[in-house]
């Protein structure tokens, strides 16, 4: 059910991307999809009644996390910050240029 | 020998070293980036001689059989990979020696070059899936900000439009690494096939290579993928240009693609799978060249052009005989080389004459002899004249489409070639022959260093034929073709070593 629940994340992230007009709303769009798909990795690696995977007395036999996809997610993050902090500078040159985030009205380049 | 470390390391430090010395004086950025891409070049050809290493960072042996660290591979297909991106990369930064003068800031534009190229370099080299993302998306990166250089309006919507699209895809790809996770509990390249091969190929499968041929054909612009291409290739400096259509496409989707359908999921033998690609190489092989001959602006033209080639690339490897892999693999060495040619010819005539528009030129071959003689050269050898390299990697790809009864495919591919022959005559005519235009009296040809690039691309453009002589073939083609061929050995060669 939950892994649903991410796929529906991720196709409202893909709707933003492909519907709205704003450059702005574009870039959360794919901000949404980014997180669907940590969350996605977060549920990939979780047990039923785990804990976090580390090695303590008393804990030597317990039922752990998969620890993967909790690193993997991290990386993803950062890389995302990248994605976002590139995407949102390019946006305010472009407003400079053009006085707007619409991109009905940004269109310099056809054919 | 471990090498194959540095082809990720020399560019990554060369580039944290830009910023900090570049300020210094002024020819050190030049000097820096051309060492680093030059020792590149002399590490890809020394690692034609290695035969298959693979190198476990921190030395992390595998534990009962399943590796747990992080591995770096050097087979066949990535020493024809590597050779392809560092020779293109070191002629492109010889070129941009030059060519950048006029930018301001050269130090940050080497180091944004360096970091695409530490990226493919990375990609290549992989041995798991989330590295292949990782460099994957330093590479993409530094090609989005690289694409938006000049910071003009044109450049900056390019580059906006390029990276919203480039990032869907890179959405598509992890969601697939997620799943491909989830299936068989391993990161690893070789160990996911093996335990695929186990499980055998069902529905997951096929939906995980659905979802990575979504996201590396975004990025490797395959037909209903490609919107993003003509205006991103276009926009960029001419070197980048060179870069992005020559090499990044093919590094970081072809290559990629490949990569992960052939010798992960072991789709190389699912006839229906191959026969997607053989619909999606023959839709942008036709509709990239029919978009290219309504072209005026030259940059534009080339931009489209690339996205027909690598139909052809994509056809030849959809056909999943060994004459195909080989025909493919040959082809995306050609069009490395002249199409980053031909994207070096058209800086030089921006240098020269600060204008793209292919009607109102005319006569430059009078005023820039080598520009209008090596971009007649890179022209013939797209369209495939023989006996320069295009024919030869066109003849075998339709030699291939023949031999697996694909005729109407082989029939495709060679009506489309007469359609590349039409647009690039139609440069030719209007860019370089007939009378010399008004304006252009007074124009001169580009400085050396750029006349030295191209040159040595026109030779290869020439020259690659040789490459099919059986005995250098069994040195750089025939290993790459056997890796993508005989794709679940793979898992055994690794696991083994």
């Amino acid at each position: 059910m939950i892994y649903l629940l991410c796929v529906l994340l991720l196709l409202i992230g893909l709707y933003g991307v492909l519907v709205k007009k704003n450059l702005i709303k574009i870039i959360i769009g794919l901000s949404i999809m980014e997180y669907a798909l940590f969350l996605f990795f977060a549920v990939i690696g979780y047990r039923e009644g785990g804990t976090a995977p580390i090695i303590t007395k008393g804990f030597e036999k317990a039922v752990f996390v998969d620890p993967l996809p909790q690193a993997l997610v991290l990386t993803a993050i950062v890389i995302g910050l990248a994605v976002t902090a590139l995407l949102v500078s390019l946006a305010v040159r472009i407003y400079e240029k053009h006085g707007t985030f619409d991109i009905r009205k940004i269109r310099r380049l056809k054919g | 020998m471990n090498l194959i470390v540095l082809f990720v390391a020399i560019p990554l430090g060369a580039a944290f070293l830009m910023p900090l010395l570049g300020r210094v004086a002024r020819k050190i950025p030049d000097i820096l980036a051309n060492l680093a891409n030059f020792s590149l070049l002399v590490l890809a050809l020394l690692a034609t001689k290695q035969g298959l290493v693979v190198y476990k960072i921190g030395g992390w042996e595998a534990v009962g059989g399943i590796p747990i660290g992080i591995y770096l591979v050097l087979d066949g297909l990535a020493v024809l990979m590597l050779l392809i991106v560092n020779v293109i990369g070191f002629l492109a930064t010889f070129y941009s020696v030059a060519y950048m003068e006029r930018y301001t800031d050269k130090p940050r534009y080497y180091t944004l070059f360096l970091l695409m190229i530490a990226g493919m370099n990375g990609v290549i080299l992989s041995g798991d899936m989330f590295n292949i993302f990782v460099f994957m998306e330093i590479a993409a990166i530094a090609s989005y900000a690289l694409v938006a250089f000049g910071t003009e309006a044109e450049e900056l919507e390019a580059a906006f439009k390029y990276q919203v699209l480039g990032t869907v895809a890179s959405c598509f790809i992890l969601f697939g690494i997620a799943i491909a996770y989830s299936l068989t509990g391993t990161l690893n390249m070789a160990d996911m096939s093996r335990v695929i091969a186990q499980q055998g190929i069902g529905t997951p499968v096929f939906f995980v290579g659905t979802l990575f041929l979504v996201g590396f054909g975004l990025k490797a612009a395959i037909m209903p993928f490609h919107a993003w291409l003509p205006d991103a290739h276009p926009s960029a400096p001419a070197p980048i240009s060179a870069m992005l259509s020559g090499v990044l496409i093919k590094a970081i989707g072809v290559y990629a693609l490949c990569r992960v359908l052939f010798n992960v999921l072991g789709l190389g033998k699912v006839s229906s799978f191959l026969y997607i690609l053989l619909v999606l190489g023959t839709l942008s092989m036709i509709a990239g060249s029919l978009l290219a001959l309504g072209q005026r602006d030259f940059k534009r033209l080339l931009a489209y052009s690339s996205i027909s080639q690598i139909g052809y690339i994509i056809l030849a490897f959809g056909l999943g005989t060994p004459l195909g892999f080989l025909g493919g693999l040959f082809h995306l060495l050609n069009h490395a080389t002249f199409k980053s040619l031909l994207f070096l010819n058209s800086g030089a005539v921006v240098y020269s004459t600060g204008n793209r528009d292919l009607k109102k030129m005319g006569g430059l071959s009078q005023r820039m002899p080598v520009t209008g003689t090596t971009s007649m050269i890179a022209s013939m050898s797209i369209s495939g004249i023989p006996p320069l390299s295009g024919f030869w990697s066109k003849l075998i790809i339709i030699i291939a489409a023949i031999q697996a009864q694909q005729f109407i495919f082989a029939l495709l591919a060679v009506v489309v070639s007469i359609i590349t022959l039409a647009y690039y005559l139609k440069v030719q005519k209007l860019a370089f022959f007939g009378k010399l235009g008004e304006a252009w009296q007074e124009i001169k040809e580009v400085p050396a260093v750029m006349c030295i690039s191209m040159i040595i691309l026109a030779v290869l453009c020439v020259g690659l034929g040789i490459l099919l002589i059986p005995g250098i073939k069994a040195v750089i083609l025939d290993p790459a073709v056997e890796v993508l061929y005989n794709g679940a050995r793979y898992a055994q060669l690794i696991l083994g070593s």
